[in-house]
């Protein structure tokens, strides 16, 4: 929940780790010292503690950034023109910082980032307190002045991706803090089950929806996507879930795999590349002969998981090893060729004029019902 | 140079900036930094602090430039404009800051964060603790994967004309876009732009993981007029004027395809369904992994579509392929090959298929 975990993202979004500039994460540093230099002015003494914790930093940090200041200063850099910092007491105090006493204000893309995301929020009505989120609209608008013009260029529309009926339950009982009872399709092994689950958070990730819950039929937390809930209703029972119930970030996985599973070896094109962040990999490195592209290692419990998603991919991945399993993978794209176009031979003689035939009556699709 | 080294001669080139009267000069500013001693050379040193200026602005810093009369070339000249330096006071509630927080949580894992993150940073400096008690545990997040993001959702913050090769998502065709950009979209977990295609003259739908590499600006900043009624969403939600649903039928064989029942909204036992869908790829990419289960009945894109699935990830795991041993075909395959017959005389074909349909 810190809003200052933010490490991956940069990572992730970069070509390769050739494509981050140098020095990255100075600015995002200095951004933190302009801010914190006319707090702790106004607050002369402040335990270190204390203002880590405000500033969601260890307070090896927040020395290390007193560190810093005590040697900045102004042209010159005499004595006279640094910063002076002292906290070997363990409280701060600040002095001769004059000229960046005051807090800087709001980047473009910083008020950018956070109006798009609270106009996302009020989006979602009857998520958050309203009171509390026109406030917050409000006050940054006033706060980012000519920043804000740009914010109306990003837009989010997440209510897309979900039933507004499932997310409307949901939600209710997350509120009111209600059990809910579930029908769920298990997509990877196709089965539809039925169970009582006390709900956490509730998460848009990618356009879709998360709930992530304790589940009472597992005994742990699962995470349910929303559109392969069949039904929800909630129940007249307690929904707080019990104290070993931990939520998980969302892109990170709810399971270490154990030493036991097999290790199977993956390449990766670039646009496979979304592949390795969104599933748990021990490993990933960039592949010389293919740009952006990476090979990862995963362990992987169930071949069949592998096997669909490998064809999901269509080519942008390659299963490297074992060599079984890249067998399995070649005779299901195979035998899925021959049923296909064994049909396409019966009865789609001419391939290429068809443009047209998206609507429901098309003469040649007709002709195999029954 | 090490990230801590950098802090330190931004925030020295800050500080400079702003204790100024007058307009700095390059050359005054190399003096006046001491970590711009490292630059061996005046083409170094230029370039760090172009890098510089950058950061600064990007972090909201208000550098301004302008000349001195006395001077008698026109040289720029460099100082931090100290009326627009200052976060106007705003007393936010602890609530709101909470709420605040989520909104940068949005951003999370995405190409924002760091931006985000900074501007929550900023906000709790005003001093504030949040409350987030009256969260509720909703949380949404985007991503930013595609790599045109970066460039067209800078182009379109500074409405600026840009210039890209584009995949045509219905005939798989590539070619020159020049395009106005006006907004910048996500909606089922993809990201859109919305503009005025220049050659086209009209309103146009790019999707992000379609743009190529090389996105180009053809014109200044703020030069494009947005229309003051877009609905970009609508746009979006039906896009290139298409309808926003058409069906799929697809038949299923056994039990498998669960999610496809699903979404038809079929019973658990039909093998023949009847699947609302907008975008094709997205649909071939759920169909794909059920192999030879499933069969695309119609519409004929969506079976190309999925067909070129299949047929990529066959090239890619083809014997010779791999490393180099041919036929090396184990006896673990599990039972599903009815096509063993006459696989070996299609080898050829569906490689070259997967060369030029694969991303």
């Amino acid at each position: 929940m810190s809003p200052a975990r933010t490490g991956g993202a940069g990572g992730g979004r970069a070509a390769g780790p050739g494509a981050v500039a140098p020095g990255a994460g100075a600015g995002d540093r200095l951004s933190r010292l302009l801010a914190m230099v006319p707090w702790l002015l106004e607050r002369q003494g402040v335990a270190l503690e204390d203002a880590a914790r405000h500033f969601a930093i260890s307070t090896d940090q927040l020395v290390a950034d007193l560190e810093l200041l005590f040697v900045c200063g102004t042209p010159g850099h005499m004595p006279d023109d640094l910063i002076e910092a002292e906290w070997e007491s363990g409280h701060v105090y600040l002095g001769n910082a004059d000229a960046i006493a005051r807090p800087l204000r709001l980047g473009q893309d910083e008020a950018l980032a956070l109006l798009v995301g609270l106009r996302t929020l009020a989006d979602l009505q009857g998520v958050e307190d309203s009171a509390a989120l026109e406030g917050a609209l409000a006050k940054l608008s006033a706060a980012a002045g000519d920043a804000a013009a740009a914010a109306g260029s990003v837009q989010l529309d997440l209510a897309a991706g979900a039933d507004p009926g499932v997310l409307a339950v949901v939600r209710g009982a997350l509120s009111r803090s209600r059990r809910l009872h579930l029908r769920y399709l298990v997509a990877t092994r196709d089965e539809t089950t039925e169970r009582d689950v006390d709900p956490m958070e509730l998460e848009s990730l990618d356009g879709r929806w998360y709930l992530q819950a304790w589940c009472h039929r597992a005994q742990g937390v699962r995470r349910f996507r929303l559109d392969r809930v069949l039904a929800a209703e909630e129940l007249d029972a307690d929904g707080t879930p019990p104290p070993e119930a931990v939520a998980r970030d969302l892109g990170s996985s709810l399971f270490a795999p154990g030493d036991e599973v097999p290790l199977v070896v993956l390449d990766l094109d670039a646009g496979a590349r979304w592949v390795a962040e969104s599933v748990p990999v021990e490993d990933v490195t960039e592949r010389p002969d293919a740009p952006g592209g990476v090979r990862v290692r995963l362990r992987v419990a169930d071949d069949g998981w592998l096997r669909r998603l490998v064809l999901r991919l269509g080519g942008a991945a390659r299963v490297v090893s074992p060599p079984a399993l890249a067998d399995q993978v070649a005779a299901a794209a195979r035998a899925a060729l021959a049923a296909a176009e064994g049909y396409d031979e019966d009865e789609r003689p001419d391939d290429g004029d068809e443009r047209r035939a998206d609507g429901d009556g098309g003469p040649g699709p007709a002709r195999h019902r029954g | 140079m090490a990230p801590a080294q950098r802090t330190e001669r931004l925030l020295n080139l800050v500080i400079a900036l702003l204790s100024t009267r007058r307009w700095l000069r390059k050359e005054q500013i190399r003096q006046a930094v001491p970590q711009y001693s490292e630059a061996t050379s005046d083409e170094a040193f230029d370039r760090m602090f172009e890098r510089d200026k950058e950061e600064l602005r990007d972090l909201g810093v208000p550098l301004v430039t302008g000349t001195d009369a006395a001077w008698f070339d026109d040289e720029a000249g460099y100082r931090v404009d100290r009326d627009a330096w200052e976060l106007p006071a705003v007393d936010v509630t602890p609530a709101e800051l909470a709420v605040l927080g989520l909104a940068s949580r949005v951003w999370q894992q995405a190409s924002l964060a760091g931006p985000a993150s900074r501007a929550l940073v900023k906000l709790r400096a005003l001093g504030v603790e949040p409350d987030e008690s009256s969260l509720v545990g909703v949380e949404p997040r985007v991503r930013t994967s595609e790599p045109a993001f970066g460039p067209l959702y800078a182009a379109t913050r500074d409405r600026a004309p840009v210039t890209f090769r584009y995949r045509t998502g219905r005939t798989g065709e590539t070619a020159r876009r020049r395009v106005e950009p006006w907004v910048i979209t996500s909606c089922y977990g993809r990201w859109y732009l919305v503009g005025h295609d220049l050659d086209r003259e009209a309103p146009r739908v790019f999707r992000l993981d379609r743009v190529s590499p090389g996105i180009t600006r053809t014109g200044g900043t703020a030069s494009v007029p947005v229309p003051e009624d877009l609905d970009a969403r609508a746009l979006v939600r039906g896009r290139d004027g298409a309808p926003a649903e058409r069906t799929a039928r697809v038949r299923l064989t056994g039990s498998a395809g669960a999610g496809l029942r699903l979404r038809a909204g079929a019973p658990a036992d039909a093998h023949e369904v009847e699947v609302p869908f907008a975008d094709v790829d997205e649909l071939a990419q759920e169909v794909a992994p059920l192999g030879a289960e499933a069969r695309v009945l119609d519409p004929p894109d969506l079976r190309d579509a999925v067909l070129a699935l299949w047929r990529g990830a066959l090239a890619a795991h083809e014997p010779g392929h791999q490393s180099g041993q041919p036929g090396h075909h184990s006896g673990q395959q599990t039972g599903q090959q009815t096509g063993t017959g006459h696989e070996d005389g299609r080898t050829g074909a569906p490689a070259a298929a997967a060369g030029g349909g694969a991303r």
